[in-house]
């Protein structure tokens, strides 16, 4: 696993491998190099996968780096397959399907942290316990973080300290992560001394 | 007491607040050794000595009313500090109850409480509130049970749903708090709030402390402190106004110290809802001036050796690492290396 | 802790006959007021003195949450249980003063729940009873499916369906009719929360099930007073306390400590919190471990022991007690 997903401190999400289960039904969620992660949980399903890709409906956007590989999905045949631009748009289709289901589907989401929390969140306010959602990292380390200040997001953070989208405050990344924002916390790093900002680091790429 | 008793007085701009020699007298002083660490250190909340903090469920002070108008600026300026997911109402409803009929009973001159069924008619005196309105339904009331409720007390509340062998913070009103956010934290589960803690997790503290609070009985609460430090008495040291109290922190002289150097303390009670089966968390925040402090030797003696040998990561995430050595020096002058008897009551001398 | 927590002085208000095993029981607080108020899925621990011997069984809070004027309970006669509920059974009348503890919930409803569905067994009724009563009055969306022997036995069957109309769905064994568990478990809307209490085999069916059909844990619930299980006598060495006692083959070995005024925690008296768990310190023998709380692991290593539920045999065991 990529140092940087290594666990720091208890808020801070772990992730694991996609297996396949038992279920109703089958929602997969990834982004970017997700898909690989996708193609080998069905892959481990052996001879369930042809069962299992009847029952499964497949939701793909490009990664933050760009990574598309919406062909080795589509390639599996599942019962459906949407690709969407980015995660808003994949968000209605998302929540009509979640908000459609029963108990007993199976929610996999793999990809990058900001697509896996943003479904997850999505999953949970749709009503599901967040521990019935399994996830895979795989791909970008890029951030999501949520300015504790001004409260808006800045997708796709690959520095620390970096700078508000919304604000313009010098924020340093904390491993601070709330599973209802999908987001890491920043915290402006020169509240106590105005202007003592320190060189910008890449630590998520 | 008459209504009197209750100081007009603020905790921004112009920072009036002080506390009365009396208020001196009762501040509940969080460090029983000369030393300091993370432990469990939770007792059962019961009455403690006549004019204590402890003396009552809800202690009510000279700040009352200062502190509920700090409050409601806060909550005006960002009304996100107090939030409550959707299923935790009925421990709004069960925390409501619990602050009227334990103030009702504990300050019948202040506060009254008179029932018909679900009828029930509620007076702060102090605040000027009389409100008739039906228990339960929450469209009789112009907030939430939880905002309600805690918009007339003083301290922090958060109210933590019991699920899965754990404890969930899923509703709060933080206004008073040691920098951390209600908004970010809500929906965290007992170990992911408490993630940004140096040390206490390796130590076991929060294992502990979780399975003690699962067990935790109706009519059986219990206590612990907690303590920072703050400079100038500002109530809403949040994370989200960071960059407005922040500098304060650069500002601090020997000269100034004394004044401007505040002891937050945090006495922390916890109880258990009957209707909802939730964790009532009340955070109690208590601030006292070191120039007031230092009025008791023995707290001046034992604060400066607390100060002068805390872990410095426990000061960092304390957020007071930068003026220790400022403190130590201000503290160092009350400190003539004297025991000091065990206990955190003063002895004055 | 538990020990620690004042008892509640009662009376016994009214017992009724429900059928040919089960007896009701109404307590109010002695010398009059309000009981404290609980949350559906609750239980009380009721204190019976049984000629000499000190019984303390558990029993899940029945009435409707929002009445604290008295508290309800309804009680099965075990005829080879350890003999608390025959003492219930024979020994209770109405006029009684009896002690309980605080109410304690072990098996609370999950409120972020967009629906609650609950399967009974038999007995295992006795929870739903209150907690159907509190999401009724709360406007919550609830099922309820509830099987028993025989319709005698049925105990509530008829006051529920009054109530609630066709949000109870009964059925009665020897009449043939059965829960179509798949098929239930395969129409519930997202946000639904499953709770069951009952018959060891009920809750094992019903458990196994939903996990197969992929409900998650966290949506799960279940509930299992066991009764402690009779046994053979056998000796503890108390090691703090440097007592050794004899457990009776009716007694548990909580009982058994508490009776030698030994301070012992606890919270279920069901095997099911995990509050009463002790250190074992040396173990020549085999223990019977009887409870939900240890896993496999902590079971087989023959260091740690639940006293309210589980036995020993053999030659010497020691306790940190």
């Amino acid at each position: 696993m990529n140092s940087e997903l290594e666990g720091t401190i208890r808020s801070r999400p772990v992730y694991g491998t996609l297996e396949p289960r038992e279920g109703s039904g089958h929602l997969m969620v990834a982004d970017g190099e997700g898909a690989g992660a996708i193609v080998d949980l069905v892959a481990g399903a052996g001879a369930g996968a042809a069962d299992m890709l009847a029952r499964t409906q497949i939701i793909y956007i490009p990664g933050p780096n760009g990574t598309d590989q919406s062909d080795r999905l589509r390639a599996l045949n599942a019962w459906s397959f949407f690709r969407a631009n980015d995660y808003a748009t994949a968000q209605p289709r998302l929540r009509k399907v979640l908000g459609d289901a029963h108990m007993g589907l199976q929610i996999y989401l793999s990809g990058t942290e900001g697509l896996i929390g943003q479904a997850q969140r999505d999953a949970i306010e749709a009503g599901l316990p967040h521990s019935a959602v399994q996830t895979e990292f795989r791909g970008s380390t890029v951030r999501r973080v949520q300015c504790v200040h001004c409260k808006g997001i800045t997708e796709n953070v690959r520095t620390d300290p970096f700078k508000c989208s919304h604000c313009g405050l010098n924020l340093f990344v904390r491993d601070h992560y709330s599973r209802r924002h999908a987001a890491f916390q920043g915290v402006n790093i020169d509240a106590e001394d105005p202007g003592h900002v320190p060189p910008a680091v890449e630590r998520f790429k | 007491m008459g209504l009197d008793f209750f100081k007009q007085e603020t905790f921004r701009d112009d920072y009036t607040f002080r506390n009365s020699p009396e208020a001196i007298r009762r501040f509940p002083f969080p460090f029983a050794e000369d030393s300091y660490m993370y432990s469990v250190n939770m007792e059962p909340h019961v009455a403690g000595p006549k004019g204590s903090v402890f003396e009552h469920m809800f202690d009510v002070d000279e700040h009352y009313l200062s502190e509920m108008r700090d409050r409601a600026m806060v909550l005006r300026d960002d009304p996100l500090r107090c939030q409550s997911l959707p299923h935790m109402t009925l421990a709004g409803w069960d925390l409501l109850e619990l602050i009227m009929e334990s103030k009702a009973r504990d300050y019948p001159d202040w506060f009254e409480l008179h029932k018909t069924g679900n009828r029930w008619t509620w007076i702060n005196r102090p605040m000027e509130i009389e409100q008739t309105f039906t228990f339960l339904n929450e469209s009789t009331l112009p907030h939430g049970p939880m905002e309600y409720i805690t918009r007339q007390t003083q301290g922090d509340f958060t109210l933590q749903d019991q699920r899965d062998n754990n404890l969930w913070i899923d509703a709060g009103m933080v206004t008073t708090q040691a920098d951390w956010s209600l908004d970010f934290d809500i929906g965290m589960g007992f170990h992911e709030w408490h993630a940004p803690v140096p040390h206490a997790h390796q130590m076991g503290v929060f294992d502990r402390a979780l399975k003690f609070l699962l067990k935790l009985q109706l009519g059986a609460p219990v206590r612990r402190f907690n303590w920072t430090m703050t400079v100038d008495p500002i109530l809403d040291t949040s994370p989200e106004t960071y960059p407005k109290w922040g500098p304060s922190k650069a500002t601090l002289t020997l000269d100034n110290i004394g004044h401007r150097q505040h002891l937050r303390v945090e006495l922390q009670s916890l109880h258990r809802l009957p209707r909802s089966n939730a964790i009532a968390f009340p955070i109690r925040a208590y601030l006292i001036k070191f120039e007031e402090l230092v009025t008791m030797p023995k707290w001046a003696r034992r604060l400066h050796r607390v100060v002068r040998d805390v872990h410095p990561d426990l000061a960092t995430y304390k957020g007071f690492l930068r003026n220790r050595d400022l403190m130590v020096q201000y503290l160092s002058q009350f400190d003539d290396g004297k025991p000091t008897s065990p206990g955190w009551w003063p002895e004055p001398e | 802790m538990s020990n620690g927590t004042a008892r509640i002085p009662v009376t016994v208000a009214e017992v009724l006959e429900v059928n040919e095993l089960i007896k009701r029981f109404r307590f109010v607080r002695t010398g009059g007021g309000h009981l404290p108020t609980f949350s559906g899925g609750s239980h009380v621990v009721v204190e019976m003195n049984d000629q000499g011997t000190r019984r303390l069984n558990p029993y899940s809070l029945m009435s409707d949450p929002a009445d604290t004027s008295s508290y309800t309970i309804s009680v099965r006669r075990d005829d080879m249980g350890r003999g608390g509920s025959l003492f219930m059974h024979r020994q209770v009348t109405p006029g009684m003063q009896m002690q309980i503890g605080p109410p304690v919930n072990l098996f609370p409803l999950d409120l972020r729940g967009r629906k609650h569905l609950m399967i009974a067994g038999g007995i295992g009724i006795t929870p739903f009873m209150a907690m159907t009563a509190q999401l009724d009055a709360r406007g919550e969306r609830f099922e309820l499916h509830y099987a028993a022997r025989s319709r005698a036995l049925g105990a509530y069957m008829d006051f529920l369906e009054t109530r609630y109309g066709d949000r109870v769905h009964l059925y009665v064994d020897e009449e043939g009719q059965a829960i179509d568990l798949a098929g239930l478990l395969s129409r519930q809307p997202i946000g639904t929360h499953l709770y069951v209490c009952g018959p060891k085999p009920m809750l094992n069916w019903v458990l196994s099930t939903a996990r197969k059909m992929g409900w998650p844990d966290g949506a799960v619930h279940s509930e299992e007073f066991l009764g402690a299980p009779v046994g053979k006598r056998f000796q503890v060495e108390l090691a703090a306390a440097k007592k050794t006692i004899t457990v009776e083959g009716n007694q548990s070995l909580l009982e058994a400590i508490e009776a030698a005024g030994v301070e012992a925690p606890y919270l279920c008296r069901g095997g099911a919190c995990g509050q009463c768990e002790t250190d074992v310190l040396h173990c020549d023998g085999h223990i019977e471990h009887n409870d939900h709380w240890l896993t496999a692991e902590q079971k087989a290593s023959g260091t740690k022991i639940m006293t309210c539920v589980s036995r020993f045999e053999g030659k010497r065991l020691v306790v940190d007690r």
